[in-house]
């Protein structure tokens, strides 16, 4: 009997995510240079382990309250208020989840009714199109474009929006690009998005992690608290990925009904990681700034040692992912990830999984050692020459 | 002396690792080559960067495993130059590795590498106790080094994560 006529049909379509497949054959290899995570490479701070050691001691074994251990949802909304200039109410107006993957799902099932469109600028975070479907929307991708630095445009968001969207799903500094957009940009979105009367998701993992310039928090622009839930969490600036722990914040009205969700579907997020939280939270950010530092600087050195190398590639604001162009191979990102990995042992993302705008283009995650990333340029370069005939010649196909 | 922004990051990034090319360190640092050697040449130069060193775990290399000893040494200071004339006498011998001047109950901290705990004691009662101002000495022989300068010797914190994720 073929079991798979028990599935639901959303469940059928979906497609199993492009990373996936990738990952797969990569594992498969020994002795492989992985450019291709999307996490931290630092082990969680020690003081925090140390939290968590010390509340398991203490026996804090049990479910905390559904919407988070009070004392976090406090130390979340400070954080909020010193950092981003955004305030949240502690008992109404902040959820702690199941990372910021779980925040996501209850934003937009929160939100969606059938037919509801979402509006998602792209190349973006692997998650994001199946979530809206999963919860019965439209995924509506509007491109970005390399030239301006993967940047949303305020006009390709406004032209997308038809009669059933309802919401804008933004996401800086950007996986997989590591674009950041400026107070300036997101003034000139979020008047779109207020004269279009929508709703804004601002995912903001990626928050601590931004090099050049100040980050702006969607929620603190003129207007948009009302109308935005804000989602983030420790994985990314905290190196906490494996905790699972996350936050959404949103108005009361917004947020009571996420909760309604999640008390059903996850009762609440993991007791200890929340102990660990605290202290992240609390101590934590001396730490997040020396890993921020290291970030940079490995940065810097990747992304101008990828332009050596004959991969043209700006200067990510944010992140930990530099997207450079590999259009002088000839190949798909597809087939280029592939045969990189195959030819070389270095592992990076096709942008292709990303979105359609990620054609052209791979995602190296900088989070990794500097010999390693020094290792993985080395064998880039050698690959890219045996390439470049090629790319020659089909450079100037696309020429004609 | 005071340092501008670009030279306190050179100096972080040479801490961390000294063996790096000036290419890479111009890159992390996001500066041009010429700007990083000038830099690097002038802190040598003015002995901000007095030397560049390994940390080496030699109990693991045959033949080499050494001992060390902490010595904390009470002596008299002399009128004039108070410490820092005994603390010289006592930093010149090669197998001292730091000497430190300590407030509490002695007053200098010396650290003394030697090829077995003989040599140490040999070196201690020969040499250290016999200079004029030194009053007194206890010696501590260290068992086990887990962390040194800030470098931890064994962290068993190998890269866990899974070769791609999101
Ligand atoms: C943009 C973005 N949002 C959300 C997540 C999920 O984070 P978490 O581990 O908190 O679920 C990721 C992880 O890669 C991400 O890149």
């Amino acid at each position: 009997m073929d079991s798979s006529r028990f599935l639901s049909a959303s469940v059928t379509e979906l497609k199993p995510s492009g990373i996936r497949k990738f990952f797969d054959l990569a594992a498969s290899m020994e002795g492989v240079i992985s450019l291709g995570v999307g996490e931290p490479d630092f082990v969680t701070s020690w003081s925090v382990r140390e939290a968590c050691i010390l509340s398991l001691e203490k026996g804090h074994t049990a479910y905390s309250a559904n919407a988070g251990l009070m004392e976090l949802r406090e130390e979340i909304s400070f954080y909020l208020d010193r950092k981003f200039h955004v305030n949240y109410e502690a008992e109404r107006e902040i959820l702690v989840t199941v990372g910021a993957s779980q925040a996501l799902d209850l934003a937009l099932r929160t939100i969606i009714n059938p037919g509801d469109e979402v509006i998602i600028p792209e190349p973006c975070f692997v998650a994001y199109g199946p979530l809206v479907k999963l919860a019965g929307g439209i995924p509506v991708y509007v491109s970005s474009n390399s030239n301006n630095g993967f940047k949303t445009l305020p006009g390709q968001i406004e032209k997308a929006i038809t009669q059933n969207t309802k919401a804008v799903l933004i996401c800086s500094p950007s996986n997989p690009t590591g674009s950041m957009l400026s107070r300036k940009d997101f003034e000139k979105i979020s008047n779109i998005i207020k004269q279009h009367d929508l709703l804004a998701i601002s995912d903001e993992i990626y928050a601590e992690l931004s090099y050049d310039e100040e980050f702006t928090s969607l929620a603190s622009l003129e207007g948009m608290r009302e109308r935005t839930i804000t989602i983030s969490g420790f994985s990314k600036g905290f190196a906490m990925t494996g905790w699972r722990l996350g936050f959404a914040a949103a108005p009361a009205p917004l947020l009571q009904a996420m909760l309604k969700i999640h008390q059903y579907s996850m009762m609440c997020a993991p007791t200890m990681s929340q102990h660990a939280a605290l202290e992240a939270l609390r101590n934590g950010e001396e730490d997040v700034q020396r890993m921020k530092t290291d970030y940079r600087r490995r940065r810097n050195y990747f992304v101008r040692s990828l332009n050596e190398a004959g991969f043209p590639c700006q200067t990510p604001g944010g992140a930990f992912y530099a997207f450079p162009s590999i259009e002088y191979s000839g190949l798909s990102s597809e087939e280029f990830a592939e045969q990189l990995l195959l030819e070389e042992k270095v592992a990076v993302v096709p942008g292709i999984v990303f979105g359609s705008s990620g054609e052209g283009f791979v995602r190296c995650s900088y989070a990794s050692s500097l010999s390693q990333l020094e290792e993985a340029l080395k064998r880039m370069a050698s690959f890219m020459k045996r390439r470049q005939h090629a790319g020659a010649q089909w450079k100037t196909l696309q020429d004609f | 002396m005071k340092l501008n922004e670009k030279e306190t990051e050179v100096l972080e990034i040479l801490e961390e690792n000294s063996r790096l090319s000036i290419d890479s360190i111009a890159k992390m640092a996001g500066i041009s080559f010429e700007e990083t050697e000038q830099i690097i040449h002038k802190l040598e130069r003015e002995k901000v960067i007095i030397d560049y060193a390994a940390t080496i775990d030699w109990r693991k290399v045959e033949g080499h495993e050494g001992v060390t000893a902490m010595i904390d040494v009470k002596v008299a200071p002399k009128r004039g130059v108070g410490f820092d004339e005994i603390a010289e006498r006592v930093y010149r011998f090669k197998e001292v590795q730091s000497v430190y001047l300590m407030s509490g109950a002695y007053d200098l901290s010396v650290v003394i590498e030697g090829r077995s705990m003989s040599e140490v004691a040999r070196f201690v009662s020969e040499k250290l106790s016999t200079l004029d101002s030194v009053l007194s000495t206890t010696t501590h022989f260290i068992l086990k080094k887990y962390k040194h300068d800030g470098r931890i010797f064994e962290t068993g914190e190998e890269d866990k994560r899974m070769v791609v994720t999101p």
